[in-house]
């Protein structure tokens, strides 16, 4: 079922192109074009980040977190291999890439921290970063409750990440 | 911020790794995590052109008004008070529509064109208003359809079926939104309570 998804959808947008006589060929390359440009834009951060985060994981301090964590997590059903993941998603984008990659490549994709992880970056965003930049542009200086709520819902996404993947793949 | 984070991991891995005897370990993780930066890149960079190709040609042929038309009256409910034809209940359509496409490039551009019209039309002044929450609320919960991401990342790893996590994406999302718009509208409420307003 899944195998059909993206092909579908893939087509159905080449579709829906040629329908409205679109460029779909000239779209395609402006387009990957412009995230080629996003994509440089963001290695210098991801090699900052990698080693800042590979050194910590290495020196042993990332399992004293989740050691120290584990009471709570283990209350909600969230994997240990995640914690570090859950810290620093609504801090930084680069860093919570960097933190997935080392997760997968201490545990399979398809093993139930692996799952939780792919599900935690496909679902939370960089709030921070995002609160920062939005009211950044205005002349807004209290954002009263912009935070609490923005990571209320991270919160919850940290916690239904690991419940989906336990009720959808089991 | 985050040069206190940086800071502070590498401040912590030196003295950690000295203190538990790990330094070969960390010593190796600073040589070779720049490589292993630079081949992460080089992987998600197939992925991102790609889903930013197609989701070019989505948007040039319209399916960016048809998704904005189909969040219009959901939108209207949420952004209490604004002018469902001014400028910026607009640009926070168009917004949204580039989020659910995984338009991370055009998508804060028009949020940003979006803060600044609700700015105009609300003249919140230092405080921030009620609208303005409730749309930064909905950019910092991601509302993508496809995550491409950590598909490109789990097939790099070796999954079996890197696109299996899409349901339990979106039923996450879904959730993680409405709980950060439940919150938001609820501390709203506090916050007049509290101010007489």
């Amino acid at each position: 079922m899944s195998d059909f998804v993206i092909p579908l959808f893939i087509a159905l947008i080449a579709a829906a192109g040629l329908i409205k006589r679109v460029d779909i060929f000239g779209e395609f390359i402006e387009g990957a074009r412009e995230n080629l440009k996003a994509a440089f834009e963001i290695l210098p951060a991801l090699i900052a980040l990698m080693t800042a985060i590979g050194m910590f994981k290495a020196s042993g301090a990332a399992d004293i977190i989740a050691f120290a964590l584990s009471p709570l997590t283990e209350l909600l059903g969230f994997p240990k291999e995640c914690i570090p993941l859950a810290i620093i998603r609504p801090v930084s984008g680069s860093g919570a890439l960097a933190v997935y990659e080392s997760i997968l490549r201490e545990v399979s994709p398809d093993s139930f921290p692996g799952r939780v992880a792919s599900v935690i970056i496909g679902s939370t965003e960089t709030t921070f970063y995002t609160v920062a930049v939005y009211y950044g542009i205005t002349k807004v200086k209290k954002t009263r409750h912009a935070i609490a709520s923005s990571l209320t819902a991270d919160f919850t996404g940290f916690i239904l990440s690991a419940l989906t993947v336990r009720l959808f793949l089991g | 911020m985050m040069k206190w984070i940086f800071a502070a991991m590498l401040l912590i891995a030196v003295v950690m790794g000295a203190g538990t005897g790990r330094m070969p370990q960390v010593c190796q993780s600073a040589l070779n995590s720049c490589v292993d930066a630079v081949e992460l890149f080089m992987y998600l960079l197939g992925g991102m052109c790609m889903w930013g190709g197609l989701m070019r040609i989505a948007e040039k042929s319209g399916i960016s008004d048809v998704i904005a038309k189909l969040f219009r009256p959901v939108l209207k409910r949420l952004f209490k008070g604004l002018d469902p034809n001014g400028r910026a209940f607009g640009a926070i359509c168009m917004n949204i529509t580039a989020n659910l496409l995984g338009l991370g490039n055009a998508a804060t551009p028009l949020g940003l064109e979006a803060m600044k019209r609700l700015e105009q039309e609300e003249k919140p002044g230092e405080v921030t208003s009620r609208n303005m929450v409730m749309f930064v609320v909905l950019n910092t919960a991601s509302i993508t359809i496809i995550p491409a991401t950590a598909a490109s990342l789990r097939l790099k790893h070796g999954s079996a079926a890197p696109m299996e996590i899409l349901p339990c994406v979106l039923v996450t999302s879904a959730c993680a939104l409405a709980a950060g718009l439940a919150s938001a509208a609820a501390l709203d409420g506090l916050w007049r309570g509290k101010d007489g307003k």
